[in-house]
């Protein structure tokens, strides 16, 4: 076969494989988005006007409750994801480094596992371990620690447990990874030339598995960012999560338009976030996606 | 003092991995400013001796000596020992200088006196005003002067070095071989040396340790290892040797007649341990045979062989011819003049072959010995 046919055979084959994934992309995350940008441009249904206008972007900065609830869901994300990181981290180094190769896996599996089952029903486990009625306070009760059930649900304590429960497998993975890569006789050689374990974190470890760190960090904030699940049932009425925000206006009060604003609004904190985690981390973004 | 100080000694030491013995009673003893190779196949417990020298094992039992003190329970980051690793280690997200000065800011070292003390030994190795190159920018040969200087700025009463030419391209090992001698000799730091490669040992050294099997077979200077090997095992592991099996028939004057299955008789000089009617391995080096297109006149217990040809190794001043030696089959590997008035043997073509017994060497034969 000559060798131009081929090449045009090779590029409609690459055309026909990338077709699901264009399609996936522009029908349902392009244009939703489209849609919906410009559904939050419009005023409330039933103004009258059609005219575009920012006035539902407005109404967020001029109600101190909407863009309260919104610092809030941004810095308890944070402070989750840095939580999450600090769980992570010790099992990421046991599975990449500690552990025999038959060891590693089963330890992998242990942490996959708990994702076998909706998450759901899981953060409805936790509910009933936690709940004033449930295991937990029952316990603490049992072994004289408490007088009476405590209720262990609806504070922010609560709320961190479980996202960083619900995130912990997608910080360990790409740590795993960058942890592995990493030549162990670069560590021997580094206590070799005189340093110390906390030393040794700090000038070879961090620094080669940054990019890793950076991706799971990203990938675990923008979950926690937009989750929904786990602080409505954990932190209940007081959890003040942004989603929930974006819920009431669509579902309750059936303002399309208002919740539509309050979604770009999200989508742009979580842009702007990981945006300044690559620049305080200095990663490159196609770096650290690799990873991820 | 008498003795020359010792800047490593073990005494006794032990190392198992479940019923396998890495390292079997092992002593001895490394002299101030000297180059000591350890020389064995992989497997043979090099690397888990070097390792417990470094401090990143323990041994089972015995002693290691540091300058003259027992490193019992000191880390590796608190010994005076440092380690130029089989793949160097240097650290990628550092630069030259940095790698240079890293064990020097562990010590607590000024800023102002780590640079002068980076920027000297970057000079002494070889790469003055290198200290802000990204070491990926560097040579083979240049990454190993950083990791050798990395260690030697701290000065370390030994040095460590772990196969570091294993990785490198056969014409920079033949380079950094030369490099690595000068360098010692220029710091007079002791090295202890690692290798499977017996040239490298050969080269390098003052000393050098045979290791089989978790003991040393032999140590001495490169000379003594090659012409006086100690065991079979040395023997067939330290250069090109020819082995002939047979029974040893009868000595005189230390030369004993050992004879083949096929009833040839070879002439050699007879170790202590072997004794009449026990099975003996004869080892001849290629260049200690002799060849002849005629049939020579010998004297004395040189006894003349007949061989065919069975190839041409052409290697210019290395060349040799493999025979097959017509009565017994056997093979032999014999080294061509280097005036080269047998260059133009020809494969199948009759020579004839003799050697001194006084330069072959025969030896009681070890069941273990593989190679």
């Amino acid at each position: 076969m000559s060798e131009p046919a081929n090449r045009t055979q090779s590029r409609l084959l690459l055309a026909l494989l990338l077709i699901p994934g264009v399609l996936w992309l522009v029908l349902l995350i392009l244009l939703p988005h489209v849609d919906l940008a410009i559904l939050s441009l419009k005023p409330h249904a039933g103004a009258g006007t059609q005219q575009l206008s920012l006035s539902q972007y407005g109404t967020f900065f001029e109600e101190p409750l909407y863009w309260h609830v919104f610092v809030r869901t941004a810095l308890v994300s944070g402070l989750s994801t840095l939580l999450t990181l600090l769980v992570a981290f010790p099992i990421a180094w046991t599975i990449a480094k500690i552990a025999k190769e038959r060891t590693r896996s089963y330890l992998f599996l242990a942490c996959l596992i708990p994702f076998w089952i909706s998450e759901t029903v899981r953060t409805l486990g936790w509910m009933i371990l936690l709940r004033e009625s449930g295991v937990l306070p029952a316990l603490l009760v049992k072994l004289g620690i408490t007088n009476a059930p405590i209720e262990m649900l609806y504070h922010d304590a609560t709320i961190l447990i479980g996202l960083v429960y619900t995130s912990l497998l997608f910080m360990v993975v790409p740590l795993v990874s960058s942890l592995e890569s990493l030549d162990n006789s670069l560590i021997e050689a580094a206590y070799d030339l005189g340093g110390k374990g906390l030393t040794v974190l700090r000038t070879i470890v961090l620094p080669h598995a940054a990019p890793g760190i950076t991706a799971g960090c990203i990938v675990v904030f923008m979950m926690t960012l937009g989750n929904y699940l786990t602080p409505t049932l954990l932190g209940g009425k007081n959890s003040q999560w942004f989603t929930e925000q974006i819920y009431t206006q669509f579902i309750t009060r059936f303002n399309w338009e208002q919740g539509a604003a309050f979604g770009f609004l999200l989508l742009s904190l979580s842009v702007a976030m990981v945006w300044a985690g690559l620049k305080v981390s200095g990663q490159q973004f196609a770096d650290v996606m690799r990873r991820a | 003092m008498n003795t020359p100080a010792l800047d490593l000694e073990l005494r006794d030491v032990i190392k198992r991995y479940g019923d396998h013995t890495a390292v079997n009673e092992l002593s001895f003893a490394v002299p101030r400013g000297s180059f000591f190779s350890i020389l064995g196949p992989s497997g043979c417990g090099k690397t888990t001796l070097l390792r417990m020298i470094a401090g990143f094992i323990s041994p089972d039992s015995g002693d290691v000596y540091i300058g003259g003190v027992n490193m019992k329970n000191i880390a590796p980051n608190r010994r005076p020992v440092n380690m130029v690793f089989q793949q160097l280690a240097l650290f990628p997200m550092m630069s030259v200088g940095e790698n240079v000065a890293y064990g020097l800011a562990r010590r607590g070292v000024a800023r102002l006196e780590q640079k002068k003390k980076v920027a000297d030994m970057l000079a002494r190795v070889g790469l003055a005003g290198s200290e802000n190159k990204p070491v990926d920018a560097l040579s083979g040969g240049q990454r190993q002067r950083v990791a050798i200087a990395r260690s030697l700025v701290l000065e370390p009463t030994l040095l460590l070095l772990d196969e570091p030419l294993g990785a490198l391209d056969l014409k920079l090992r033949e380079h950094m071989k030369l490099e690595l001698k000068q360098l010692q000799a220029a710091f007079g730091t002791t090295f202890v040396y690692i290798t499977h490669d017996q040239s490298e040992a050969l080269v390098l050294s003052d000393r050098v340790a045979v290791m089989n099997n978790g003991r040393f077979e032999q140590i001495g200077s490169p000379q003594e290892l090659y012409y006086a090997a100690a065991t079979p095992f040395v023997a067939s592991f330290v250069g090109a040797n020819n082995r002939i099996d047979g029974v040893l028939k009868g000595i005189a004057s230390g030369i004993g007649d050992v004879v083949t299955s096929t009833g040839v008789s070879f002439f050699a000089k007879i170790s202590a341990r072997a004794s009449v009617g026990s099975t003996t391995q004869v080892f001849i080096r290629p260049e200690s045979i002799s060849l002849y297109r005629q049939q020579p006149s010998l004297s004395g217990q040189m006894s003349c062989y007949q061989g065919a040809v069975t190839s041409l190794l052409f290697d210019g001043a290395n060349s040799s011819v493999l025979l097959q030696e017509l009565t017994s089959g056997l093979e032999f590997r014999v080294a061509l003049p280097q005036t080269g008035h047998l260059s133009d043997l020809k494969t199948g073509e009759r020579v004839y072959f003799s050697f001194d017994p006084e330069r072959a060497l025969g030896y009681l034969a070890e069941p273990s010995t593989r190679v």
